[in-house]
């Protein structure tokens, strides 16, 4: 019984934490009866952890929990979750994003990290005017030259994190940098991100080197001694996933540490963590998006992730949860799953939720302007549990943690 | 100029690696005549092993230096009984393809349960501080791993020439129908030899894990530079393994310092020229290779 209770506690919670209380209002019409969700994403490759098949679970769980909460045809009809494995190739996902929107008539693809991949996809989002809504690709360049009408940026980007990370740690002190990036579009867009912001807040930059991308040999060590000569206050390290934790590894191997080279890392995923061992970033400062022990509605959502998948949620979880909920959200208010009727209600719509706080859907360039985290990495010794990774030092309002307009060179079509 | 000086030493280490998987690649290939693609996956699973004697026995790093390599490499001949042996007969791409399947099932499995992201794995105690050296402090277990490497791979080398054992396995490599004339019986060392080359693998995977993500696919990438650096030696040829290995280590080493892209390129820029001026390879001789 007392399980019961805990459980429509839980269900409560999540209700009461995903915005608004139950509406009333006829249900949506759905084009072709039923609502189809295409989560696309890594589920083979070096980012199948942080996002992958338990991204996928964090769909599922969100289009169970709307229909516990606005009853079951509160869209009109089925929603249907579909998932395809792009194996981070931009071609493999520009092929299953067609398939989607063709033949299984996807009203909306979700997630894809790797940001080549998601530039693809956002271009045939384009094309066939149907929702795209990227959670798990950093790139800034998707609300920026490639940004469309159909294509929305939710969770983080490379600004957010230089604006974190970069601002942060130069105004702690660490007032040069030398910059290592995995050169392919992600990093290069990271380094310039990085570069920009250092600099904006009284830094320099003393020198930046692209490592191999993919790095076959999984050694660093040849950067790690430049750093050792370079003699930076920072070394920023911009590689991501396994390249990120061979930097760490070698890092503390070659104990730059102690010649007083501080370690800033560019994107920091719980799964990174777990390889790395705790006590070995304890200490590292860095930006999210989001962290599962932040406060209790995260807890509460973080706790039934928990219970489905066996791991806490990175944010990459919690962010496509949070997408497809307010997706469908927008539906319902929308009346319809027509894709401009659906953007019109995205567009200009202000929402928080368990993962999105000041959310603030800008219409301009379709960047999901939220608050960001500025996280440190606990030493094991103050973890409560195994996932108890990360502690929040400070908050980055959205607007700072959003990349100007001005900035974005996005020239909306209409 | 310092900088150039330890960065040989990077080279020497990441050389350590190339030349004991290379090697067993090479004992292998000698004997065999098997093109082992599952070498990769075998490294991975020496790290993985040494992971987890650690995490669910609480086997350190120096006892799971022995263990690791002994475990797998009695696996190895297992797989070698079991399946490779049966493939001797026809073409060598059977068994290539056998070997690559087996590299995708090991490195899935593996997956299966412990996913991509890797895991953790300490260096041990007694070499987990460094040596000053300048510009750096350089690990000591780094300089282990290169005079640890060079101690097996001198090892091997004066098994294989100095000891009559040596002689049979080379008598078996260069002319195995007239080694078998002369009353040795030649199948009687195949498995054994495949252990064995497995094993070196498998003890190259256990050095790696406190420098190196212990992840599923970390062999999977190293074994492309390794067949690379095969082929430079010679197939087939111990010395030319070791020797190519620990060049083209410290080659891609240097061409990191002036281009950090380039260190990927080099093994096969070498490849490329040994096979234009000596398709031998370094080592090799072609008579061996028929």
């Amino acid at each position: 019984m007392k399980r019961t209770i805990a459980g429509s506690l839980v269900a409560l919670l999540l209700a009461a934490a995903c915005g608004g209380g139950p509406g009333g209002g006829p249900p949506a019409k759905l084009t072709d009866g039923k609502l189809v969700i295409a989560v696309i994403n890594d589920q083979s490759g070096v980012y199948a952890d942080l996002s992958g098949k338990n991204a996928v679970e964090a769909v599922n769980m969100a289009v169970e929990d709307f229909k516990a909460k606005y009853g079951e045809n509160a869209l009109g009809g089925k929603v249907e979750v579909l998932t395809a494995d792009h194996q981070n190739k931009a071609d493999v996902a520009q092929q299953k994003a067609q398939e989607f929107y063709e033949r299984s008539n996807a009203d909306l693809i979700l997630d894809v990290p790797t940001s080549s991949a998601a530039l693809a996809i956002a271009d045939v989002a384009k094309a066939q005017q149907k929702l795209y809504i990227n959670v798990t690709a950093a790139t800034t360049v998707l609300t920026g030259k490639s940004c469309n009408k159909y294509t929305f940026h939710y969770a983080y980007d490379t600004y957010m994190l230089a604006q974190g990370t970069g601002v942060t740690v130069t105004q702690q002190g660490g007032k040069s940098w030398y910059i290592i990036y995995p050169n392919y579009a992600f990093g290069q867009d990271m380094e310039s991100s990085f570069r920009q912001a250092v600099i904006a807040a009284g830094g320099t930059v003393i020198q930046s080197d692209g490592s191999p991308f993919p790095n076959t040999t999984g050694d660093f060590s040849s950067l790690l001694l430049k750093a050792g000569s370079l003699k930076p206050q920072v070394l920023g390290a911009m590689q991501a996933g396994g390249d990120l934790v061979n930097v760490v590894k070698q890092y503390n191997e070659f104990k730059l540490k102690d010649q007083n080279i501080k370690l800033a890392v560019g994107l920091l995923f719980d799964t990174d963590i777990t390889a790395l061992g705790q006590d070995a970033l304890a200490g590292t400062v860095y930006t999210t998006p989001w962290l599962w022990n932040m406060d209790d509605q995260s807890k509460t959502f973080a706790d039934k992730f928990l219970k489905r998948t066996g791991i806490r949620p990175t944010f990459a979880h919690a962010g496509n949860y949070s997408a497809a909920w307010q997706y469908m959200d927008a539906v319902r208010r929308a009346g319809s799953d027509d894709a401009d009727a659906v953007v019109k209600q995205l567009e200009g719509y202000k929402f928080n939720d368990f993962f999105i706080r000041n959310g603030f859907v800008r219409a301009e360039d379709h960047w999901v302007q939220h608050d960001a985290l500025i996280a440190q990495v606990k030493p094991k010794s103050e973890a409560k549990e195994t996932f108890d990774y990360s502690k929040v030092v400070s908050t980055i309002a959205a607007e700072k943690a959003s990349r100007p307009l001005a900035e974005a060179g996005c020239s909306m079509p209409k | 100029m310092e900088y150039i000086a330890l960065q040989l030493f990077n080279g020497l280490v990441n050389g350590s690696f190339y030349a004991l998987l290379s090697l067993g690649l090479a004992v292998i290939f000698g004997v065999l005549r098997v093109v082992n693609f599952a070498h990769g996956a075998l490294y991975m699973l020496g790290a993985f092993a040494a992971y987890l004697l650690l995490q669910d026995f609480g086997v350190g790093f120096w006892p799971a230096l022995i263990v690791a390599p002994i475990g797998i490499g009695i696996a190895g001949m297992v797989l070698e009984r079991l399946l490779i042996r049966r493939l001797y007969g026809l073409d060598p791409l059977y068994n290539f393809l056998l070997t690559f399947g087996l590299t995708l099932m090991i490195q899935d499995g593996v997956r299966l349960r412990y996913g991509l992201q890797g895991q953790p794995y300490p260096a041990p105690a007694e070499l987990a501080g460094s040596v000053s050296a300048g510009l750096v402090a350089y690990p000591t277990y780094r300089l282990f791993v290169i005079a640890f490497s060079i101690v097996v791979c001198v090892a091997v080398w004066y098994v294989i020439e100095r000891t009559r054992l040596g002689m049979i396995v080379r008598a078996a490599t260069e002319r195995p129908e007239l080694t078998r004339a002369l009353g040795i019986n030649v199948d009687r060392w195949v498995t054994p030899v495949f252990g064995f080359g497995v094993a070196l693998a498998a003890l190259g995977g256990v050095l790696a894990a406190p420098m190196r993500n212990v992840s599923p696919l970390m062999g999977s990438e190293l074994i492309i530079f390794a067949f690379a650096v095969v082929v430079i030696g010679g197939m087939g040829s111990i010395a030319g393994a070791v020797v190519a290995g620990f060049l083209v280590g410290v080659l891609a080493s240097l061409a990191a310092v002036f281009n950090p892209a380039l260190e990927n390129v080099v093994a096969f820029a070498l490849m490329a020229i040994v096979l234009l001026v000596r398709p031998a390879g370094l080592f090799g001789s072609l008579e061996a290779r028929s």
